[in-house]
């Protein structure tokens, strides 16, 4: 039960941060595509205005993930910390640079393209190395011998599945982050911005899907016990599927954008929620499983205690957050206003 | 030696703390001054410290967003360089380690908030409570982590069965012994640092021949917080000290090169140890001192060293970490009750150039007291990540790019570490105090 309930947990935390940082980081290559191309007063402020009051909250669902994965199943910790510690690197020097030139651009006096330029480019390559992770999963990329594990980083860049999935993160990336923003322009009343992100959305519609779908194909030959789990359940992929043809029909249509928002997370969630569930029992296969791998009761009820706690204490704050931001028409048109 | 898996992790960890825990000491001890200010603003109307609020505030933000890269690298880290102990760890102490995720959490949100809703409230005493939370949120990350950093000197609240971890009690672990004198220690010293800090910047300003009164203020306010916490901290800094002689004597006997045990025990400052003949050459030497410190009687007997086999014992360097942990703590908690005692005795002049110089150096001397108070207790843990259960030697990674990966890592800290400092002048010269306080005079 603990190991459900945990791996539930995770995920949907893994799910928030897979929204949530998506929108960050396209946000950050967009803003930085319209600096070059000096559409400044259009989009940027739309997107600063956004992402000022937001994005420390990201990178806190990344954390909490990965903590709560030690936490709920230490064994992981054993093995992927073995063996990322290359791409682990990699993946944190690029969420470093981002975080902190945001703050130096932000915050730091004065425009700096160069900063700007590492904000907007890492945002791509942030979710291409964390995406990694997924595909080790997989299972076959990594050699464990006696109690030694090592990753394969030459079968890692040779397999097709691989590349599939980078290209899949960078893509998806910028197709939720440009829907959303196509939502936050119009709620703002910015016509320009609004055209631009919807112009954005439509572009990254294709290779999203296409990807998606290329991903079935890849790992029907990398795994075919997972991919035959999928086909299992196929419903709850079309009910993806049908979620991506309304979305971008409505932002096609120039209607309701924040609803076509809202199916482009069902699109996502049904996705991530079917390759999560049948990639159950593993976390890492075949080497780690959830029945196997979990940590003892005592523990596992405390952490669960002490998430209702958290939870409690964090919606209300993080409902406080959006009000006053994200879904308050004056602050995202820029107007001041006082209560 | 680049090969070895073992003191490469040990180099990368050392840095990577060494750089973070500035950021994250300052993260703990700031927010209560900036809430401080804006209270006393606010209650006496008084523009000069809503202004300090916000000018601490911006520096803070600039702070934590660096502070929240380096805690998401040493998070992660700590699983990358040392699997063995977060597979451990993850068993037995891993609830702190969560809770801490949902204090930062908390904290950033409502540093979210607090940051853009300056003027969105009519009654800015609203605003003022969105302080509360960032000061309950970082606290409680010092909270969580320290008893994480507790648990690795005192582990409790599990049993090993043939090379398995059972019986876990995840409170009893949490709150093992170490961690009620850790905790004050560093919760207050955090606060100490961050009122230095604070304190050594408004009085650079006034050597530089700023009159403002509001610089003035400045320093008042967080000199009467460097006042309170040097006492508290050094009131739980001797509970520490007694907690390692209950507890971890090998410790507190490393520290203090305290060879033989014995009672009326006296204490060795400084000095240069012949290791063969375990003597001490050139240090000052206080009859009874550490009998006092370890047990508070001058008659009490304190564990020496040679009670334990030679490769358990903690490196002995650590003595001259901490002999410049407690004398330069003294020397702050000195200059703090000076200033006390020249601002409210008329006679004397609380801003007299020297006392602002000294107040002024004291911002990174209290930096280096805190780094070095830091190597103490966690070089004095070795050879030992979790004490009599598993050995730094037999946690750290097998993987052979560790050198690799710190190279990469330093080049990263050493941009951010020059950075970091230009940004903030930056931040605070293009706005002086001066021209703000202009502007919001007429707003006001």
């Amino acid at each position: 039960m603990i190991e459900y309930i945990g791996i539930t947990v995770l995920w949907i935390f893994l799910y928030g941060y897979l929204i949530i940082a998506s929108i960050d980081f396209g946000a950050g290559f967009y803003s930085f595509y319209a600096k070059m191309t000096d559409k400044k007063h259009t989009i940027r402020q739309v997107i600063d205005r956004y992402l000022s009051p937001v994005w420390e909250v990201t990178n806190v669902f990344l954390v909490f993930f990965f903590v709560g994965l030690i936490g709920f199943f230490p064994a992981t910790a054993y093995y992927y910390g073995t063996a990322l510690l290359v791409p682990g690197t990699v993946a944190l020097i690029l969420l470093a640079i981002r975080g902190s030139f945001y703050a130096f651009a932000n915050y730091g006096a004065r425009e700096n393209n160069f900063y700007l330029f590492l904000y907007g480019l890492t945002g791509l390559f942030i979710p291409a190395s964390l995406s990694t992770v997924l595909t080790i999963s997989e299972g076959g990329f990594i050699s464990v011998e006696g109690g030694d594990v090592k990753l394969l980083m030459g079968e890692l860049f040779t397999s097709p599945y691989s590349w599939t999935v980078v290209l899949l993160a960078i893509t998806s990336v910028l197709f939720i982050s440009a829907s959303f923003l196509t939502f936050y322009a119009k709620r703002a009343g910015d016509r320009d911005a609004h055209e631009l992100m919807r112009k954005f959305t439509l572009i990254w519609s294709g290779p999203t899907i296409l990807f998606s779908f290329l991903i079935f194909v890849t790992l029907r030959n990398h795994n075919a016990e997972h991919f035959n789990a999928m086909l299992e359940i196929r419903w709850i992929f079309l009910f993806s599927l049908l979620s991506f043809l309304t979305a971008v029909s409505l932002i096609y249509k120039r209607k309701r954008t924040g609803i076509a928002f809202i199916f482009v997370c069902f699109q996502f969630a049904f996705a991530f929620f079917g390759y999560g569930y049948t990639h159950l029992p593993y976390l890492l296969y075949p080497h780690l499983t959830i029945y196997e791998n979990v940590t003892s009761p005592e523990m596992g009820i405390a952490l669960i205690m002490a998430f209702i706690a958290g939870l409690m204490l964090l919606i209300p704050s993080l409902f406080l957050l959006l009000r006053l931001f994200i879904f308050n028409v004056e602050y995202a048109r820029g107007e001041k206003k006082t209560y | 030696m680049i090969e070895d898996p073992v003191i490469m992790s040990r180099w990368l960890t050392f840095i990577t703390l060494a750089f973070h825990i500035i950021l994250a000491t300052l993260g703990v001890g700031i927010p209560i001054f900036f809430s401080i200010a804006e209270y006393i603003g606010i209650k006496r109307k008084d523009p000069h410290y809503l202004l300090l609020a916000k000018r601490w505030t911006r520096g803070y933000t600039i702070l934590v967003a660096v502070g929240v890269v380096t805690g998401t690298i040493i998070g992660l880290q700590l699983s990358l360089l040392w699997p063995s102990f977060m597979n451990a760890s993850g068993h037995v102490i891993s609830l702190p380690l969560f809770m801490e995720t949902f204090a930062f959490f908390f904290e950033a949100v409502f540093l979210g908030i607090y940051l853009y809703t300056w003027d969105r409230f009519k009654n800015r005493i609203y605003h003022w409570l969105l302080s509360i939370p960032i000061v309950i949120g970082s606290t409680g990350s010092a909270f969580f982590i320290t008893s994480v950093n507790a648990f690795m000197n005192t582990p409790l609240g599990f049993d090993v069965d043939n090379g398995e971890l059972t019986n876990v009690q995840p409170l009893v672990a949490m709150f093992n012994p170490a961690f009620p004198s850790k905790f004050s220690h560093v919760l207050t010293s955090a606060y100490l640092t961050g009122a230095f800090i604070l304190a050594s910047i408004a009085a650079f300003q006034l050597l530089r021949g700023r009159t403002h009164v509001y610089y003035k203020k400045a320093l008042h306010l967080a000199m009467i917080g460097c006042f309170v916490f040097s006492i508290a901290t050094v009131i739980n800094g001797d509970f520490s000290g007694k907690f390692l002689a209950s507890y971890q004597p090998e410790k507190l006997a490393a520290a203090e090169w305290h060879f033989e045990t014995e009672d009326r025990a006296k204490l060795v400052l400084g000095g240069i140890l012949d290791p063969d003949e375990q003597e001490v050459k050139y240090g000052i030497e206080i009859p009874l001192a550490l009998s006092i410190i370890a047990f508070n009687s001058p008659d009490a007997e304190v564990i020496g060293l040679n009670e334990f086999p030679e490769e358990l014992w903690p490196p002995l360097m650590i003595h001259y970490f901490f002999n410049f942990m407690v004398s330069a703590g003294m020397f702050l908690a000195g200059i703090s009750f000076i200033y006390i005692i020249f601002y409210y005795v008329n006679r004397f002049n609380a801003l007299s150039p020297w006392l602002l110089r000294a107040i002024a150096i004291s911002g990174p001397l209290s930096i280096l007291t805190m780094e070095s108070g830091w190597i103490m207790t966690e070089v004095g843990r070795q050879p030992w990540i979790l004490r009599g259960f598993l050995k730094v030697s037999e946690a750290a990674t097998t993987s052979e790019h560790v050198f690799e990966m710190m190279v990469v890592y330093v080049v990263l800290y050493f941009t951010l570490g020059i950075l970091l400092p230009i940004i903030l002048i930056r931040v605070f010269s293009k706005k002086s105090v001066e021209t703000e306080l202009e502007k919001q005079q007429v707003i006001l």
